[in-house]
C-alpha cells in the first residue's frame, strides 16, 4: 500500500536519513522504532511531502507521490497525527475535527465520522465547545488522533502517541490505535516506547542514526536478544 | 484651566500609572509611601478629569459630534489594520506595504468616480478589487520567493516594497494631490448632533465589511483554512490545507479591505496623493499593535481607540498633537501590554 524506496534526506547540510526502505500493507499496523534522532519523525514528515530536501521514492496505492504538495497526499488518503499533537489551540474540539475533513466534501459522511471519533473518545464529546489548547495532553492526543480520523484516511501515520502521557493513559490510547486498525484503517506508527508500540504492531522497522538496522514481524523482533537489550529495557 | 496644563497633567498622571504597572512589586512595601504615592495620583486624576469635563460640559455637543468623528476615523484605521493583522496572523510579516495598497484603492476609486464614470458603490467595488489585485500581486512578486528567508529579510523587502510602490505611484499618477469629487454632501440630525453624510457612510460601510470578514472567517472553508494556517501552519498542512493558496488568499481579503478605506477615506478628506499611504498605515499599524497584533478583533479595538482619541486630541487640545497621540499610545502599550489589549502572553515554546 504504502512504499517507500531508498529514501535520502539533509536536515541542513545533515543526512538524516541514508538510505531507508520500508513497505506498509493494507490493515497491518508497521511499527517504526528507535531512539530519539534516528530520524523517525523525519521519515513521516518525508511521507507527507513536508520536508523538502529528499531523495527516493514514495509510493501510495502505486502512484508516485514523492513529490506531490502535502494537500495532495492527504486527499490520497494519507492523514498524519503529528509528534507533539499540534491540535489548533484556539479553536474548539469540534472545528478541530471539522478542520480534519478539510478535503472531504460529503458533508452527511462527515458527520457521520464525527460521530464515529466522539464513540471512539468519549471524552471529546464532554469537552465538545472546549477551546482545544485547554485541553490536558491526553486529551489533545485523543483530538489529534480524532483529527487524523476525519479525513478518513486509508493509512494513518501516528507519531509517538505516547509522548509525555501517563502510563495508563497510554495504554488506553494504544487499546484505541489497535480499535482503529480494526476498524480497517492501516496504521504507520512511529514510537519511542518501543515495549508498547510492538506488542500491537504486526510488522516493525529498527532505525538506527537514519538506518534501518533490523526488520521483521513485531512478535520475532519482540523476542530478539539484540532488540531487547537495546530497546526494551533488557 | 489652560488646556496646555491640564493637558500636562494628565500626561504626569499616565506616566505615573505606567511606573506603577511597571514595578508591582516595588511599591506598596511601605504603607506610607504607597499613600502618599495614591494620594498624589487621585489627585492628578481629578485634575485631569476636571480638565477634560470642564471642556466637555462647555459644549456637550461638540464632545459627542468628535467623538463620532472619531469612531468614524477609527473604523478606516480598523480596516487598515486588519489586513496588517491577517497577514501578520499567517505569515509573521509586518507588510509595509500595506499603507500603498490602500493608495491605490483610493485612486483606483478616483479613476473609477472620473475617467470611468461608475456610482460611487460601484467605484467603491472596483477600487476593493484592484486594491486586492495589487496586494496578491506585490505578495507573488515580493514575499512569497522569500518564504523560507529569515524574517528580517522579509520585512526589509516590505519597506523597499512600499517605497517602490510610493514613487512608482507618483511616478504614473503625479506627486500633484488630485482631489476626489465630492460625493455626499448630506447633512443628518440625530437630535441635536449634526453628521456628515459621508462620515455615516464610511462607518456604515466599514461596519458591514467587518460583519462580513467576521462570518467569512469563522464560518467559510477558506476562513477556517486561514485561522487553522495562522495557529500551526504544519498542522494545517496535515489536515490538507494548502498553505500557499491560503497566504494569497489572506493578502487578497486584507487588500480588499485597505482598498475599500482608500475610497471611504477620500470621500471625506477628499485630496489623494501617492504618499497618502504612508501616515495612515502607520497609524493602522499602530492600531493592529495596541489591539493585538494578530487578533482580529483587536485590529478593530485599536482602529476606533486611534480613531476616537486622535479626533479628540484634535479637538480639544491640539491639531499638532494628533499624529503624537497614536504613536504616544503605542508607547504606553509597549510598556504596560507589550502583546496588545487583547494580545494573549505568548512564550515562545521550544
Amino acid at each position: 500500500m504504502l512504499k517507500v524506496t531508498d529514501l535520502h534526506v539533509y536536515y541542513g547540510g545533515i543526512h538524516a536519513i541514508k538510505g531507508i526502505s520500508l513497505s506498509v500493507k493494507e490493515g497491518q499496523i508497521v511499527s517504526l522504532i528507535g531512539a530519539n534522532g534516528a530520524g523517525k519523525s523525519t521519515c513521516l514528515n518525508t511521507i507527507c511531502n513536508l520536508v523538502n530536501n529528499s531523495k527516493g521514492k514514495i509510493s501510495f496505492l502505486d502512484r508516485d507521490i514523492t513529490s506531490a504538495p502535502p494537500h495532495k497526499i492527504v486527499k490520497l488518503g494519507v492523514a498524519q497525527v503529528p509528534e507533539g499533537r499540534k491540535v489548533f489551540p484556539q479553536m474548539t474540539v469540534a472545528e478541530n475535527l471539522d478542520m480534519g475533513a478539510y478535503v472531504r466534501k460529503d458533508k452527511s459522511g462527515v458527520r457521520h465520522d464525527m460521530g464515529k471519533v466522539y464513540k471512539l473518545f468519549p471524552r471529546l464529546l464532554e469537552r465538545k465547545n472546549q477551546l482545544a489548547g485547554t485541553l490536558s495532553g491526553g486529551e489533545q492526543q485523543m483530538l489529534a488522533i480524532g483529527r487524523g480520523l476525519m479525513a478518513k484516511p486509508r493509512i494513518l501515520l501516528l507519531d509517538e502517541p505516547s509522548m509525555g502521557l501517563a502510563p495508563l493513559l497510554v495504554r488506553e490510547i494504544f487499546s484505541i490505535i489497535r480499535e482503529i486498525n480494526s476498524l480497517g484503517t492501516t496504521i504507520l506508527l512511529v514510537e519511542q516506547n518501543a515495549n508498547m508500540a510492538l506488542s500491537i504492531a504486526n510488522y516493525a522497522y529498527v532505525l538506527e542514526t537514519g538506518r534501518i538496522v533490523l526488520e521483521g514481524e513485531a512478535k520475532v523482533l519482540a523476542a530478539d536478544e539484540k532488540v531487547k537489550a537495546a530497546y526494551l529495557g533488557g | 484651566m489652560q488646556p496646555v496644563f491640564g493637558f500636562a497633567l494628565f500626561a504626569v498622571f499616565v506616566a505615573l500609572i505606567v511606573v506603577l504597572a511597571r514595578n508591582k512589586k516595588r511599591f506598596p512595601a511601605n504603607p506610607i509611601s504607597s499613600f502618599f504615592f495614591g494620594f498624589i495620583i487621585v489627585l492628578l486624576a481629578i485634575g485631569a478629569a476636571n480638565y477634560f469635563m470642564v471642556a466637555i460640559s462647555a459644549n456637550r455637543l461638540y464632545f459627542w459630534q468628535q467623538t463620532i468623528y472619531g469612531v468614524s476615523l477609527g473604523s478606516v484605521y480598523a480596516l487598515i489594520a486588519l489586513g496588517y493583522t491577517m497577514v501578520y496572523g499567517i505569515v509573521r510579516l509586518i507588510n509595509f506595504a500595506h499603507g500603498e495598497i490602500y493608495m491605490i484603492g483610493a485612486y483606483a476609486g478616483f479613476f473609477g468616480v472620473t475617467s470611468l464614470g461608475f456610482p460611487f458603490y460601484f467605484a467603491l467595488i472596483f477600487a476593493m478589487l484592484t486594491a486586492a489585485l495589487a496586494g496578491v500581486i506585490v505578495e507573488r512578486i515580493a514575499y512569497k520567493p522569500l518564504r523560507k528567508a529569515p524574517r528580517l529579510a522579509v520585512l526589509i523587502t516590505a519597506i523597499g516594497m512600499s517605497l517602490l510602490l510610493q514613487n512608482v505611484g507618483q511616478k504614473i499618477f503625479g506627486s500633484i494631490p488630485r482631489s476626489f469629487p465630492r460625493q455626499f454632501t448630506g447633512l443628518y440630525r440625530i437630535g441635536e448632533i449634526n453628521l456628515d453624510q459621508s462620515r455615516v457612510i464610511v462607518f456604515a460601510v466599514t461596519f458591514l465589511l467587518m460583519v462580513a470578514l467576521q462570518y467569512f472567517v469563522t464560518f467559510t472553508k477558506p476562513g477556517k483554512a486561514m485561522r487553522a494556517v495562522s495557529q500551526d501552519r504544519d498542522a494545517a498542512q496535515m489536515v490538507g490545507v494548502n498553505v500557499d493558496r491560503t497566504i494569497s488568499l489572506t493578502f487578497f481579503v486584507g487588500s480588499l479591505l485597505a482598498g475599500a478605506a482608500g475610497i471611504l477615506v477620500a470621500i471625506v478628506f477628499p485630496q489623494i496623493r501617492p504618499t497618502m499611504g504612508l501616515m495612515p498605515g502607520l497609524k493602522a499599524f499602530v492600531a493592529a499593535v495596541i489591539g493585538g497584533i494578530g487578533i482580529i478583533p483587536g485590529a478593530v479595538l485599536g482602529g476606533l481607540i486611534i480613531g476616537v482619541s486622535e479626533n479628540l486630541v484634535t479637538a480639544y487640545i491640539s491639531s499638532s498633537w494628533r499624529d503624537a497621540i497614536a504613536f504616544g499610545l503605542l508607547i504606553l502599550i509597549l510598556l504596560v501590554k507589550p502583546s496588545g489589549i487583547l494580545g494573549r502572553n505568548t512564550r515562545e515554546k521550544v
